[in-house]
């Protein structure tokens, strides 16, 4: 063995020890079941889980959300970093509801990708990412004020003829005639009065400090649901800043104990206000109203001190008032938030796509094998050597890059599997050749190699390039099938030249060798 | 040693007219069809919502259809087929939320039956003009970089060659997805350019034979030093691309659904890329060397 050959022996040999030291903790966390894993320690387990190759969403179940940050009705130093504020509390939203491993992340110029492993409730993670949760305290206009307000309404709207549907018996009192309490509208008229009050130059009408807001759906009076129209006044008395803790409680409306709702503690400054506020304006009502919904609005009986209020109302259960508790303890988002893409995959596809992945590929993999070794009998076992020793570097660099597996992943490589073999095919005809010429063995191998490798360099260099565009432009899975398919045909640039180029020397260099088995 | 295809002396040139035609009505269609109905687009580029649902209990589409239309949802629905008959695609759009429009769909009018969600992919009409975009962007862009790495490492007749045989392969697959009734997906874009990746790569093996070969037959004839190099690489040719495929077709059999429309269309590529390898990439190249020579005036063929 010459010295060159003994280098190379010994490359091959400790990239091949370090990629299984790499592989090392993949193998141990995957080798457990999520029983075992629950037993290990958390900390070792988050360490463990850290090293190890990760499962893209569409192989371990998940909900991936883009949300578009709507920055329309911020001034221009609001919406500076409104993007960058709206990622962190809705990092601390996620964070407090208890996902594993969640990723967010800032994607362009006012958009936020949200990747959550593992979650099954879809609709209660969309409700608690995308709230905005702006918690305002606005004090309602006095029964007086109400009963003019309505009343202006109901004349600008006759006198422009509009009623709510055919009914020309509410000619007069277009609005009112639906209320069947102050404010009060049912179910069935809500749609009707909803346009009533969409009409053009309503707003017109409406003092400056002055607005309507709907109550909280489900609302239910003398025996009827519905919801309340409320006139409050625009400027709020408190609002969320105020907030320093929320917590979901059962018992927090006397007419109903049983329902669950939301405690609120306030910050001392808060507190001073709050006493303030209620001190100043008792035997008014003070609405608390969230995303400009009104969710009640209680009687001031007295100065309250103590700064404590509550959120309850009909539709809370004990799963909302835990995540209105977390959205607000995480503060409001500074806008609107909508999602504008989800991609979920329930678990049991995941586990399904593992199991066909799985299968493909090892199917694949043995189908190119048998061909191999038939075809190029020991020469072939050699590239299948190499084959291995591809897969295996391939998953270390995926393991130690943090690279996550998808399943467009997994047809990377197999797809690698088929395209590696190439190399080694390119190389084997080639010898074929220079021995049927009639050279020698010796003779053949060197020139195999020198003759193959510029068009094997080619080649290599054109697909990477198309993989490098798919990355460049690939979501989530696509970067995937990208990464696989870029770090395999790195992997096989040094297995198929270097790794069965060293067999062959030491092959041949072992004495006379009468005939080839390629 | 076991071979197959080694001295073989087949005249593939002499074929090429036929070759031209076969391809270049493929081609014509192809681009007839995309250009006037189109291929069918998924989720990823129209905007809209695929779900894929698994039923407590089989039921027959057409009730399914039924009970989503009472609801005011217009779903264009696919029942899967082998053991998978609970299971259904689903493709429309709604104001709501997806999920729960079907869920309740099922719940009103198809008592006792549960619905279990699969997969959901929801994208807005923004995000789908964005991913549409970035797909074409990214498909010109890396045709680009072939054809300018190929013009650098080749001279001109050959890197024209390429690049020919390179659109040929992306538009048959991509005729072949359009004929079958298959969806333009984003993994399927991920297919098309790595068939884009995989046909240069072949096409480049025979080229540089041509180029070893036309130096030492400087005697002979511009065809027959081409069908010695074609020849000469065509075991490699094959074997490379019956491994392909055989990775391939273990995908499209057992990858599951997911992977189906993105295996199939590399089944369609590696076949149409081995082809094209001969009959597009080296055909063409051999005919501008021809009109080449007869510029120069050399004596043609």
């Amino acid at each position: 063995m010459t010295r060159s050959d003994q280098g190379k022996l010994i490359g091959v040999v400790l990239v091949t020890l370090v990629s299984l030291w790499i592989l090392w903790p993949s193998y141990t966390y995957y080798s457990r079941s999520p029983a075992q894993r629950q037993a290990m320690e958390p900390a070792k387990l988050a360490e463990l889980r850290k090293k190890a190759i990760k499962l893209g969403l569409d192989l371990q179940g998940g909900l991936q959300l883009l949300l578009e940050v709507d920055k329309s009705r911020l001034s221009a130093a609001e919406a500076k970093d409104a993007v960058e504020r709206a990622r962190e509390i809705i990092n601390n939203r996620i964070d407090q509801f208890g996902v594993a491993e969640p990723l967010i992340q800032i994607e362009g110029e006012d958009r936020i990708a949200v990747q959550l492993p593992g979650l099954t409730d879809r609709v209660r993670a969309i409700e608690l990412i995308g709230k905005t949760a702006r918690l305002d305290f606005k004090l309602v206009r006095s029964e007086e004020e109400q009963r003019l307000l309505f009343q202006r309404l109901d004349s600008w709207l006759a006198s422009r003829g509009v009623t709510p549907g055919a009914d020309t018996a509410l000619a007069r009192t277009p609005l009112t005639g639906l209320m069947l309490d102050q404010g009060f509208i049912r179910e069935q008229d809500l749609p009707s009065a909803q346009q009533l009050l969409a009409t053009p130059g309503l707003d017109s009408i409406i003092p400056a400090d002055t607005q309507l807001l709907w109550g909280d759906a489900n609302e239910a009076r003398s025996g009827m649901t519905g919801r309340s129209l409320h006139v409050l006044k625009r400027t709020p008395e408190l609002t969320g800043g105020s907030v320093a803790s929320a917590e979901a409680q059962v018992g927090l409306d006397q007419t109903n104990p049983g329902a669950w709702g939301v405690s609120m503690k306030m910050t001392p400054r808060g507190r001073a206000d709050f006493a303030r506020v209620t001190g100043a304006n008792v035997g008014r009502q003070l609405a608390i109203v969230l995303d400009d919904v009104v969710q009640s609005a209680p009687f001031i009986r007295d100065r309250i001190p103590s700064g404590d209020a509550s959120i309850t109302g009909g539709n809370i259960d004990v799963n909302s008032a835990r995540d209105l508790a977390i959205v607000l303890r995480a503060g409001a988002l500074p806008a609107p938030v909508e999602p504008i893409e989800e991609r979920t995959v329930g678990p049991s596809l995941g586990s399904d796509s593992i199991q066909s992945g799985l299968t493909a590929g090892l199917i694949g993999t043995l189908m190119v094998v048998a061909f191999m070794a038939i075809y190029y009998q020991l020469s072939g076992l050699v590239a299948i050597g190499a084959l291995m020793l591809n897969l295996l570097y391939l998953t270390a660099a995926m393991a130690y890059f943090g690279a996550t597996l998808t399943l467009p992943g997994i047809a990377g490589i197999v797809l690698t599997v088929g395209m590696a073999v190439d190399t080694n095919v390119l190389i084997f005809e080639r010898i074929r050749e220079e021995l049927r010429s009639g050279r020698s063995i010796h003779e053949s191998v060197r020139l195999g190699y020198d003759r193959a490798f510029r068009t094997i360099f080619d080649a290599h260099s054109t697909t990477l390039i198309s993989a490098l565009f798919l990355f460049q432009f690939g979501t989530g899975p696509i970067k995937g099938f990208a990464v696989t398919l870029s770090i395999g045909l790195l992997a096989n640039l040094f297995t198929a030249v270097l790794f069965t180029r060293m067999i062959y020397d030491w092959w041949l260099g072992r004495g006379k060798v009468e005939r080839l088995s390629i | 040693m076991f071979q197959l295809l080694i001295g073989t002396d087949i005249p593939f040139m002499k074929f090429r007219r036929f070759a031209y035609i076969a391809s270049g009505l493929l081609v014509a269609a192809t681009l007839g069809w995309f250009f006037t109905k189109g291929p069918r687009y998924s989720v990823d580029f129209t905007g809209g919502t695929l779900l894929q649902v698994r039923t407590s209990q089989v039921v027959p589409a057409d009730r399914l259809r039924h009970a989503l239309a009472a609801e005011g949802v217009e779903a264009e629905l696919q029942q899967m087929t082998g053991e998978s008959l609970d299971e259904y695609l689903l493709r429309f759009r709604t104001e709501g939320d997806p999920v729960d429009v079907v869920q309740v769909a099922v719940a009103k009018h198809l008592p006792g039956v549960t619905v279990e969600l699969r997969r959901n992919e929801t994208v807005g009409p923004k995000v789908g003009r964005d991913l549409r975009e970035k797909a074409t962007w990214a498909v010109l862009a890396s045709l680009g970089a072939i054809l300018i790495y190929v013009g650098i490492r080749y001279e001109f007749k050959f890197a024209l060659g390429g690049v020919a045989a390179l659109f040929h392969d992306v538009l048959v697959t991509l005729g072949a997805l359009m004929a079958t009734g298959r969806e333009v997906s984003l993994t399927v874009i991920a297919a098309l350019l790595t068939i884009a990746g995989y046909s240069i790569n072949d096409t480049i093996v025979v080229f540089d034979r041509i180029r070893e070969r036309s130096k030492a037959l400087r005697k002979e004839k511009h065809s027959r030093v081409m069908d010695i190099a074609v020849n000469e690489t065509l075991s490699r040719t094959v074997i490379t691309a019956f491994t392909v495929f055989l990775a391939s077709l273990a995908l499209f059999v057992w990858g599951g659904d997911v992977l189906r429309d993105f295996s199939f269309a590399m089944i369609v590529g590696v076949v149409f890329g081995t082809y094209s390898s001969v009959y597009v990439a080296s055909a063409i190249a051999l005919d501008i060397w021809l009109a080449l020579d007869r510029r120069k005036g050399v004596a043609a063929e």
